[in-house]
This record gives structure tokens, sequence and C-alpha cells, in this order.
């Protein structure tokens, strides 16, 4: 055990620190769900990726530097803690890009990962319907082979980006005999392929946030299929790991909204009313947690660094990170008082916190997968 | 950076949890309540000769050289065996006490394991742990450590609902005690406090082992009661509270062990006794509903556990306690 940086990770972490410093927006931005906030964060993710920043982890051939683990954490941390604007390609790089890497042919990997890579081509997820929410596999959204292409009719909903991507990686069924899990494709689907609608949804807050699709004989070239036709659960599954574990949600995220936690409670506390006993103590115990997700990452990885493999156990983290966002965030709020309701960015954070417990399986379907896939207990 | 554990520790801990599986059992526990001492007959000896009580000497006084990264993982062992011996007290507090003292005439024989000995610091609160069978006491005053013969020690029991924690309030002369110059106290006190908080994670980890194996046999309705989601659930968040902990308390041995600046010390090891702390009382409640009446029993083996993880969760500071430090250490309490 040697919980020391060593002289090459501080180099790494000198290098991220004065890239981000130097080439930081000077103007905030609007929402990424909006039209203008758009491609205001698709030009900061081609700034990035010309700073060879843009997906650290990735091979330098696909536009990254084969960072290991360790220097892909460092990286979160020091990008979060320097409060640049969020990443509009999040869904792509770190929810599809694993899966085809795992599953793409060579072709596939060749075009799409480039263009993820620098922005180019920005990617919404397709995987809820009204119909099949926590129970994904009862998706009814069809893909029926004909010549060369897919013909694709039905309903996704809750895509994040969904309105603005320019494509959207979908879990559809090609078997329409198959029963729930088997039968079910992956589809990579372009934004413009005719037949497409889009809808932007409200989010709680008003801002347009999330998006409906609606596929009316929609054509797809098969060559966009990832993975073996009918194997889109075990595809997506193997995306639903990254997406709940390592890659979504990185322990510098929530370090660094500790740190802005811990900075609003140092303020009050030299205020007249000081601060709370009470709220000083969730203050506290929100920063602990953060750092405990964080040591608790640096554990995982050095169990995958040797070969390990990370698979329900990121139910685990995916319950953590959410529930304990959104308890920072409401201690935020509780620390403003009569100022919580008026907007403020932990307004915004606090409401963006809210949709953790529901987003990417919800935490009651991650409990279950704990109980039953990492303690054994019994389904029925 | 690399936060895992060397294979040498892990065969370590290997050990000594074959060493508690075969002789420290829930009947020698039992056991050792109606003995005279309350202790587990030759458990201690056993100890002494697989070298756990020697870990954190070092190795030109007789010691094994290891550090506290290594004892963390085998008191998270002790607690999960539900070992009644001050073994946290002796091996993690004061062996490194007195070898920093250069107290070898009491040195050698802590590590034989011919003597016991125990600790009276303030941050462990008025009763001391096995007072009566220990032959010296590591005692806090006026800022410093003494060590103190059993003989000039007259002791006063105190009823804990653990039974493997014999408790007294002790009297003593400190002009009469030997005083340990070279030991640290605030550095005794933190690794009293990191000792605690790994048997903490050791005792959760039982009693979430434990109710997982019950849940999963005992029916009702027809069906195990482990099926249930409301039973379910309640297990995550046990798990979850360990998952969590764990890793603060061996990044926090690992502070103890290369880190100089207290306060950085004292943070660290506070975090993890704040986690550990909430993460055991958490798997006591969990256990004792999910067994439901027949947790409620002294003949269940069960409350060997809830017991010790409510007596520990408080000792050395409770979560709450803990978190003030790390208050302090994050500049919001003065």
């Amino acid at each position: 055990m040697d919980l020391e940086l060593s002289p090459r990770y501080v180099e790494f972490r000198d290098e991220i620190q004065t890239w981000l410093h130097e080439n930081r927006p000077t103007e905030p931005f609007s929402s990424m769900d909006s039209a203008d906030g758009f491609e205001q964060h698709r030009v900061w993710e081609r700034t990035l990726f010309e700073g060879g920043w843009s997906v650290p982890a990735w091979p330098k051939a696909y536009g990254g530097r084969d960072c290991d683990l360790t220097e892909w954490l460092i990286y979160e941390e020091e990008y979060w803690l320097s409060g640049v604007p969020g990443r509009v390609s999040a869904n792509g790089v770190s929810l599809l890009a694993p899966t085809i890497f795992n599953f793409g042919t060579k072709a596939q990997q060749d075009y799409f990962l480039p263009r993820m890579a620098s922005g180019e081509q920005i990617w919404a997820q397709g995987w809820s319907e009204p119909e099949a929410g926590s129970d994904l596999a009862a998706v009814k959204t069809t893909a029926v082979r004909d010549g060369d292409d897919y013909v694709v009719n039905g309903q996704k909903t809750w895509c994040s980006r969904g309105k603005y991507a320019d494509w959207i990686f979908c879990i559809v069924r090609t078997d329409p005999t198959a029963q729930r899990h088997a039968g079910l494709s992956y589809l990579l689907v372009p934004a413009d392929a005719p037949g497409m609608t889009r809808r932007t949804i409200r989010r709680l807050d008003g801002e347009s946030g999330f998006a409906e699709v609606f596929f009316d004989d929609c054509r797809v070239s098969a060559d966009h299929v990832l993975g073996e036709p009918g194997q889109g659960w075990a595809v997506a599954m193997a995306a639903a790991g990254s997406e709940r574990g390592l890659s979504l949600r990185s322990p510098g995220r929530f370090m660094a909204a500790a740190e802005r936690l811990r900075l609003l409670a140092a303020e009050l506390s030299e205020t007249a009313d000081g601060l709370d006993a009470r709220l000083r103590d969730e203050v506290v115990d929100a920063w602990i947690r953060a750092e405990a997700y964080r040591w608790q990452t640096y554990f995982v990885a050095a169990e995958l660094m040797a070969g390990g493999d990370l698979g329900s156990e990121a139910s685990l983290m995916k319950v953590f990170w959410s529930e304990m966002d959104l308890e920072l965030h409401a201690t935020a709020l509780r620390l403003l008082g009569d100022e919580a309701e008026v907007h403020s960015d932990w307004l915004g954070g606090y409401v963006f916190s809210l949709g953790g417990p529901i987003y990417a399986g919800t935490n009651e379907i991650q409990r279950n997968i704990i109980a039953e896939r990492v303690l054994g207990l019994p389904r029925r | 950076m690399h936060f895992s554990f060397s294979e040498e520790h892990d065969m370590f801990r290997d050990t000594v949890r074959e060493v508690f599986a075969g002789e420290c059992s829930a009947e020698a526990i039992r056991a050792s309540w109606e003995s005279d001492d309350g202790r587990v007959a030759g458990l201690w000896a056993t100890l002494a000769e697989v070298g756990v009580l020697a870990t954190m000497a070092p190795t030109e006084m007789g010691g094994l050289g290891m550090d506290e990264v290594a004892s963390v993982r085998l008191l998270e062992e002790a607690g999960y065996a539900g070992v009644p011996e001050p073994l946290m007290e002796h091996m993690a507090v004061a062996v490194p006490a007195l070898a920093a003292a250069r107290a070898s005439q009491l040195l050698d024989p802590a590590l034989s394991g011919q003597s016991t000995v125990t600790l009276a610091l303030a941050s462990g609160g008025p009763n001391v742990v096995a007072a009566a069978s220990a032959d010296l006491v590591i005692a806090e005053h006026a800022g410093s450590l003494l060590a103190v013969d059993s003989q000039a020690v007259t002791v006063e029991p105190r009823d804990s609902i653990d039974e493997s924690r014999r408790l007294f309030e002790i009297r003593f002369d400190p002009g009469a005690a030997e005083p340990l110059v070279g030991a640290d106290l605030a550095l005794a006190a933190d690794r009293a406090a990191l000792g605690t908080a790994a048997q903490c994670v050791g005792v959760a980890r039982r009693l979430l082992d434990t109710t997982v194996e019950y849940v999963t046999e005992r029916r009702q309705f027809g069906k195990p009661v482990g099926t249930y989601q409301a039973v379910k659930h309640r297990l995550a968040d046990v798990r979850l509270g360990i998952e969590f902990s764990a890793p603060l308390v061996y990044r926090a041995a690992w502070t103890v062990a290369h880190c100089d600046d207290a306060l950085l010390r004292g943070r660290d090891v506070s975090m993890a006794k704040a986690m550990a702390s909430d993460a055991v009382d958490r798997a006591c409640r969990a256990a004792l509903q999910c067994h439901g009446a027949i947790g409620y029993t002294f003949e269940y083996d069960l409350q060997i556990w809830l017991k010790r993880g409510w007596s520990l969760s408080g000792a050395y500071g409770d979560a709450r306690q803990h978190r003030d430090r790390v208050a302090a250490a994050l500049g919001l309490l003065r």
C-alpha cells in the first residue's frame, strides 16, 4: 500500500491543472440542454480534444492518451475542482464508448470513436420507453430487417441530450417472437434518419431537459448494430456496469461539491448567527462521504488494475454517490435557509441531484442487485 | 498510488482468521464469560505465538516491525470473531507506546504474551477494559503516558452489557508510576480510535454475514424472508456502510503509519471512526430487526456481535464526536 502520488502522477496532475487554468472559458455557458448551450458545450469538447484532454483514458489512436485508472481519477478530480463546464459528451464517452470498445467492429470503432472524442458526434441514450423504465427488458420499439437496413418503429423517452444530440444509442426488439431479454439488439441511430421526430420534455425545474424520440418507419443501416443482433441485452448491461460504476460519476465531482459546501459553511460560521451545530455535522458528514467515495474508488481501481472485475459492485457505487450527492445539496439548501428557494447554483445542483437515485437504474433496482448478486439473497 | 494490501498482509490476515475460527468460537466466548478473568483459555498464548501481539514492535526489539496497515486488518478479523481479549489496546496501542519509550522490561513480556496490557486514555472514557486481568495499564496522566503496574491499581467493576468487556474504573498513584518518555499521547489516542474503527468494520461484516444466512434459511409465508425487498434493501444498506467505511479505515491506517502531521492524522482517523461507527450501528439495527424475536434472546449468538457493535461504536469517540474533530480540521469549529 502506498497512498503517495509518485512523481509521474504529480507531474500529470500539474499538467492537467495548468491546462485547465489556461483554457477555461471566461464566460459561463448556457444550459447544455438549450440550443445555444449545446453548441457552446460542443465547442468546449473540441477545445478539450485539441488539448488532448477529452478522452484521456482512451488509446492514443482514438484521441486519448492511454491514461491508467489512477491518472484518469486524478484528471477527474482536477477537472471538477477547476469549475470548468460539464461534459455534453458524457453519455457517449462514459456509456457508449466502453461498449464500442468491447463489442464494436473495427470499422465501427474507427468511425465512431474519433468523432465522439472530438465532439463532432454527440450522443444521447435511447433505452427507456413509456412502458419500460426499471423493467428495461419490456422494451417494445421494434427494428425489422429490410435489405441492408432496419426499419424502426416505436418510442424512446427520458433521453438525456436527446433533443440536440447527433446520434442516439438504442435498445430495440429485432426478434418480435422472442420474449424479454432475448431478441433485443443494440442499434446506433443517426438523428437525421428519416422517420425520427424528437420532442423536448421539460425537467422538474422547467428547463428543457431530456427528450422523447419517436420512430416512424425510420430506416437505419444494419451496419449500425453494435454487437450481435439479438445480443442487445448483454451488450447494454456491459455499459450499465460502467454507467453505475467508475466512468459515469468519478469522485472528483463530489469532492469538488463537498469543498464548495465546506466553503459555504465556513462563510456562515463567520456571521453573527454562526453555524448551527446540527448543520455543521451534516456538512462534515457530506465531506467525509465524498472522501469515502474517493478512497473506495481508489481501492476498487487497484483491484481493476490488478485484473479484477467491477461487476455488480458497481451498484454499491451508484447508490452511494447518488444519495451522497442528494444529501450534500439538501444540506446546502438548509444552510441557505430562506434563500434556498431562490434560483442559484446550489438549487440547480439540488434539482439535478434529485434525478440521481432515479436514472441509470433506480436505487431500488440497485439495492435488489446488491442484495441478490453481492450478498447472495434468494430471488424468490 | 497503490491502494491495496500486500500478499504478506493477506497471508497474515488469513493466519489470524484461522486462529480465531479455531480458538475463538461462540462457545469459547460464552465460556470466557463464566471464567474468572473473562479471557478465552489459551487464545492469548496462540496470538503471541503467531506474532500478532508483536505486530507493531520494531524488529530490533523483538517485534515484526509492521505498522497500522497490518494491524487494522487483524483487528477487523478480531471484530469479526468477537474476540473478548483487550487485543486492540495491547497490540495496536500499548506495544508501540512501550517500544517508543524503549521500555524493554515491560515490552518483552507483552510481546511474548506473558503479560496483558490495557489502556486508560481520557478519549476512551472512565471505564478501562480488562483492568482486573491485565498486568499493566498504560494510563494517560497530565498530557502524557504512564505505565502502571496492576499491583498499584485499585479497580471498581462497572457492569457492561457486553459480557466480553469487563470494565473497571481504576485508581492509582501517578507518582509511583513509570513515565513513558518518548511515547506520544495523541498518537496513542489516534491508534485506539483507528483500532476500534477497524473492529467496528469487522463486527459489521459478521452481523451482515450472520443475518444473510438467517434470512436465507428462515421461511415465512412459504418462502425465505430474504426474498422480501424490505429485508433485501435493509441488508443492502448494511453492505453499503461496510463498503464505504472500510477503505477510510485502511486509508487512515496508512496516514497514521506515514504522516507526521498530527492534524491530518487526526482528521483521517476521525473520518474512519465516524463512518465505521455509523456502519456498525446500522448493521446492529438491521441484524436484530431481520432476525426478529430469536435475535432478541440471550441464547442466540447474535447478541455477542450486537453488544460488541453497540459498545465499540461509542468507544474512543462516537460518530458525532469524531465528526466534530473533522469539523475542527476543516476550519468549521474552533
